[in-house]
């Protein structure tokens, strides 16, 4: 039945194709907008979008400026992926079912690069074991080389290879909402916060 | 019911309506400020446009395209035919993988679909997870807008539901509040769940992959942890490259609700290890669209919902009045085309002000769309009396200049001495809620010539002076 309506849908398409219109080159440099000071840049959007940057030397102050905040102090349930930045409550090899994860407090997650034109962080599934700990604890601290900021979505997709991870993502700014009365809280469903730590040496 | 019958029911309640236009601008303007902050926005629609385009010419090739990467990839591909082949498609799905408790992310497609009551009738719980869907959802309301599904619903509204539903307090309307009872609702929903459900804002035909786009993470939420993920699109939705996504991505957020991306931009390339993950691919009348030279550009909208924000109709009629689960000019297109008797009203809810055309992203000729669409629907004879009369009666007015100048010095005359009763009555809908000009005492062609005549002579009366006594 289903590969009938398989052949039945490409064969009504094919009789009504429209006449062939070409495919425009999207130029790896383009007339795109790019920036004097792409971090500074990432930093104010991603603050305009309910997140926090801050830039440290190297992941030991990265991990001194993260006990400095209130939330990860008071932080029952800890996952860090990053070796040196947080100590965590909970051994993520020993948890097969994301389920499990359901009360993590705070996350210590890593970010390939960003993107100073919205403020978004590529993460991937291969650097946490289970990639609901984007969406599921109530606060996230995310990791990132400051010297990898690229100006926009041309050249942030000129980067990676869709496709080589089952998952990934860019996330800007922790969860929102705007759905009642156009009133915007963030902390919808997912993060209530997001704190970034851009590590100039990483 | 029609358009201006439902329209009047909105309309009545005036600073309901008035606050409706108001919350609705200042998106409008949110969508201005983040676009002038691009210098290159036109090129971004542009390239859009055209790729949109170049997709449909080719479409049965992309799709196969799209077929063979992402099963090889793991996915499961189904196709539908339509909207009720799409329903039993997803429920068989569930049903083997004895599926009680769904959760849903926002989808336009299975609204279209009416997926919801076809699970319920089957025994399955579903819960739509975007904060404005649910709302609606617990109302038992169709969305009144693709984006900001309960955008015709005051704060005090969403209080007295949740009260009633989720036990919040009594008269609480903060949104910092209902949003975080919602939150805690949710999540246990999340986590219950044996399956997540979720739409598609892009696929790549190269990759075999797709893009959900959400601000709440309610898509990601859902389909991280249960073992079974269902994506439902409609065909149109395919991109051909993956670098095509940074135009895409760099117009949606920006031209739906103003902000420089979506929260989560997440791409899906196969199933979760251990998991299953199944697209359905969606015709229900969309090849029908592709055939017609008039209306197949309407299949490059990506649901931004920004035509919906700018248009001054949608903004005073409110979205519910277009009885269409995509509603405003983009919708008063698709709909009538797939339905022209029941929703005949729908491109005359328009100004043919254009506004629509301007902000589209991907640069549907919408206003164009909407007049042609007029035509469509005389051709199918869905014009009603009034309508086709009092076009006829113009049509024969202006064709005779006689007729017509006859016409306008008895209408001069009349308003000035006819009483306002024989004005504005019933049979005048366009005074229902505006009171004509003061009657001119001349007709224009009068006014025009009489101007001529003055100018002709002020020109030569300098030149007869300049010789004159000094």
């Amino acid at each position: 039945m289903t590969q009938s309506s398989r052949q039945q849908i490409l064969t009504r398409l094919r009789a009504a194709l429209p006449e062939s219109a070409a495919l425009p080159n999207l130029p790896a440099r383009g007339p795109w907008q790019t920036f004097d000071n792409p971090y500074d840049r990432f930093c104010e959007v991603l603050e305009s979008v309910g997140g926090i940057c801050f830039r440290v030397p190297t992941l030991v102050a990265a991990n001194e400026r993260l006990n400095q905040i209130a939330e990860w102090n008071e932080a029952k349930v800890r996952v860090s992926v990053v070796d040196g930045v947080g100590v965590p409550t909970v051994d993520l090899a020993s948890i097969d079912d994301p389920h499990d994860l359901e009360n993590v407090d705070f996350a210590v997650l890593s970010g390939h690069f960003a993107v100073a034109e919205n403020g978004a962080i590529w993460v991937t599934d291969d650097t946490v074991k289970h990639r609901v700990l984007y969406f599921l604890p109530q606060r996230l601290a995310m990791v990132i080389p400051a010297s990898e900021i690229v100006n926009n979505m041309h050249e942030a997709y000129g980067r990676i290879q869709i496709g080589d991870n089952v998952f990934g993502a860019f996330i800007s700014g922790p969860s929102k909402t705007a759905d009642i009365e156009q009133s915007l809280v963030i902390g919808a469903h997912g993060a209530r916060a997001l704190t970034v730590f851009a590590v100039e040496s990483l | 019911m029609s358009h201006p019958a439902l329209a009047q029911i909105f309309v009545d309640d005036k600073p309901r309506a008035q606050w409706h236009d108001k919350a609705l601008w200042f998106v409008r303007q949110k969508r201005d400020r983040m676009a002038s902050g691009v210098p290159e926005w036109e090129d971004l629609r542009q390239h859009a446009s055209e790729i949109k385009q170049h997709t449909m010419s080719l479409l049965p090739d992309y799709l196969e395209m799209f077929e063979k990467n992402a099963t090889a990839r793991g996915v499961k591909v189904h196709w539908a035919a339509d909207a009720e082949e799409h329903n039993r498609i997803v429920t068989e799905i569930l049903q083997q993988h004895q599926v009680k408790k769904l959760v849903k992310s926002k989808s336009m497609l299975t609204e279209e679909c009416h997926l919801n009551p076809y699970l319920e009738k089957h025994g399955i719980e579903v819960v739509d997870t975007d904060l404005g869907e649910w709302i609606v959802q617990l109302r038992d309301e169709p969305p009144s807008h693709i984006v900001l599904p309960a955008i015709h619903l005051k704060k005090e509204d969403v209080g007295d539901t949740f009260h009633e539903h989720i036990g919040t307090e009594k008269g609480a309307s903060d949104p910092k509040y209902l949003t975080e009872a919602a939150r805690n609702t949710l999540r246990q929903r999340f986590c219950a769940a044996d399956a997540g459900l979720t739409g598609v804002n892009f696929a790549i035909a190269e990759t075999g992959g797709f893009v959900v786009c959400t601000n709440e993470g309610n898509a990601d939420l859902g389909v991280s942890l249960p073992k079974l993920h269902i994506a439902s699109m409609g065909i149109e939705k395919l991109l051909p490259r993956a670098s095509d996504l940074a135009v895409f991505l760099r117009l949606l957020a920006r031209s739906a609700t103003g902000q420089p991306i979506t929260t989560y931009s997440s791409h899906f390339h196969g199933p979760r290890e251990g998991s299953e993950l199944h697209v359905v691919l969606l015709d229900n009348g969309r090849s029908e669209i592709l055939k017609s030279p008039e209306f197949r550009r309407s299949l490059s909208c990506i649901r931004c919902g920004a035509c919906m924000n700018t248009c001054p109709v949608y903004r005073r009629s409110g979205g519910h009045s277009y009885e269409s689960t995509v509603p405003g000019p983009i919708g008063s297109i698709l709909t009538p085309l797939k339905d022209p008797e029941a929703h005949s009203s729908l491109p005359f809810a328009c100004s043919l002000c254009g506004s629509c055309t301007d902000v589209c992203p991907v640069k549907i000729d919408l206003h164009h769309q909407l007049f042609a669409m007029r035509s469509f629907l005389d051709r199918k004879k869905l014009l009603g009396m009034p309508k086709k009369l009092s076009m006829k009666f113009a049509s024969g007015l202006m064709s005779s200049k006689w007729v017509f100048s006859g016409a306008g010095k008895a209408a001069r005359t009349a308003l000035r001495w006819l009483p306002r009763f024989a004005v504005y009555n019933p049979l005048n809908p366009w005074g229902k809620q505006r009171d004509l000009p003061d009657a001119p005492k001349d007709s224009f062609r009068a006014q025009y010539a009489a101007y001529q005549k003055d100018q002709a002579e002020k020109k030569s009366r300098p030149s007869s002076g300049a010789g004159g006594p000094s």
